[in-house]
């Protein structure tokens, strides 16, 4: 018996890392949607289409003109991780740039966010900025980090920051920002329900629960 | 303590530390699979180190041979402590190899990414303390399994 004993340890340990990597992976893995992550809605050009997350079909559209640097957004953004569990299959996210002039790093993060979207990992990029806007906002080079983001996240890096530099991501941001001021938008994160602006007061958890509820019963899932 | 005791002693601790090593390379290496982000969270020296070209070859994150290293060690350590003479041959240089490549990771995190990760500094106190353990190993043949 003792003979065998290291092979059966051994056998042990390797099923123990093989299934506990693949837990692991499961639990991580970028949620799996009803659409691929960074799927946009259409526009009239690529510029002018939007990241949308979620159920394509789902009877709510949240709509949020962002900026990655303003803390309140930061708030929102963990915020609607919630949102999006609880409503599930019932909501769909769509974001915008928004980036504020007041905000010396927003519209870089915008387009790196962007940048990420053009390797099909926008929303990845989304979540990471949002996550570590505290770091990143006081950092003396922050394209440096958005690059050490792009690669944890998996992209290819030398895309990336070609595409950083390049048109297509600063077009799609310029194109967000003028919808929005086509608006009147003048604070992030504004916040749309199916398309009705969500008021200024409503801007608070409850506040949201109850206009997406609202909005629930009016257009009942078929 | 006789000096046989004494050897599969070291066995057996080097195959506990490299199971430290092996969960540690398995989460990097999951990471690195699924982008996911959480674990470096606030520290933008992990997203340097993690998310910089040195971190993958080819392609692959390089935790993954990090992996297949650690899993070695276990596996001839394993096989060592119970007398397997042949297992012991094969580990010091599977250890040797894993130093040399700790020594290199290490460089490249403090003079060409001025940058650390905690997970890779602990996977190089593992790797240092399994090269200490080799070297403790007593001179001589042991027993065969076999």
């Amino acid at each position: 018996m003792k003979r065998y004993l290291p092979f059966v340890i051994v056998a042990l340990v390797a099923l123990a890392t093989i299934g506990s990597g693949a837990m692991l992976y499961r639990a991580k893995r970028p949620h799996v949607l009803s659409i691929p992550g960074d799927k946009t809605l259409a526009g009239k050009s690529d510029a002018e289409s939007a990241h949308i997350r979620g159920n394509p079909e789902a009877p709510v559209t949240l709509e949020e003109y962002g900026d990655f640097q303003c803390p309140p957004c930061g708030m929102f953004a963990a915020f609607l991780g919630q949102l999006e569990k609880e409503y599930d299959s019932r909501l769909r996210v769509v974001f915008r740039n928004f980036p504020l002039k007041a905000h010396e790093h927003a519209r870089e993060a915008a387009i790196a966010a962007e940048a990420a979207g053009l390797q099909g990992r926008f929303w990845e990029m989304h979540d990471v900025l949002y996550r570590e806007q505290d770091t990143w906002s006081k950092a003396p080079n922050v394209r440096e980090l958005f690059e050490s983001y792009a690669g944890t996240i998996g992209l290819d890096l030398d895309k990336f920051k070609k595409d950083m530099d390049g048109e297509q991501a600063k077009a799609r941001v310029d194109t967000d920002r003028q919808r929005g001021e086509s608006l009147g938008i003048q604070i992030t994160p504004t916040l749309f329900i199916n398309n009705q602006p969500v008021d200024q007061k409503d801007r608070n958890p409850e506040g949201i629960r109850a206009e997406i509820n609202a909005a629930l019963q009016q257009k009942p899932q078929a | 303590m006789t000096i046989s005791r004494f050897r599969t002693t070291i066995y057996i601790v080097a195959a506990i530390v490299s199971l430290a090593g092996l969960a540690d390379a398995t989460y990097l290496t999951v990471q690195a699979l699924t982008g996911e982000t959480l674990g470096c969270g606030g520290s933008p020296d992990c997203f340097k180190v993690l998310g910089s070209s040195y971190a993958r070859i080819a392609g692959i994150p390089v935790a993954s041979f990090g992996v297949l290293a650690y899993f070695s060690v276990f596996t001839f350590a394993t096989f060592a402590a119970f007398g397997y003479a042949h297992a012991r041959i094969v580990l010091i240089p599977t250890i040797g190899a894993m130093f040399l490549a700790t020594l290199w990771f290490l460089y490249v995190q403090a003079f060409l990414l001025h940058a650390y990760c905690r997970y890779c500094l602990f996977s190089a106190a593992t790797t240092f303390l399994l090269t200490g353990l080799v070297i403790a190993l007593p001179p001589g043949r042991d027993r065969s399994a076999s």
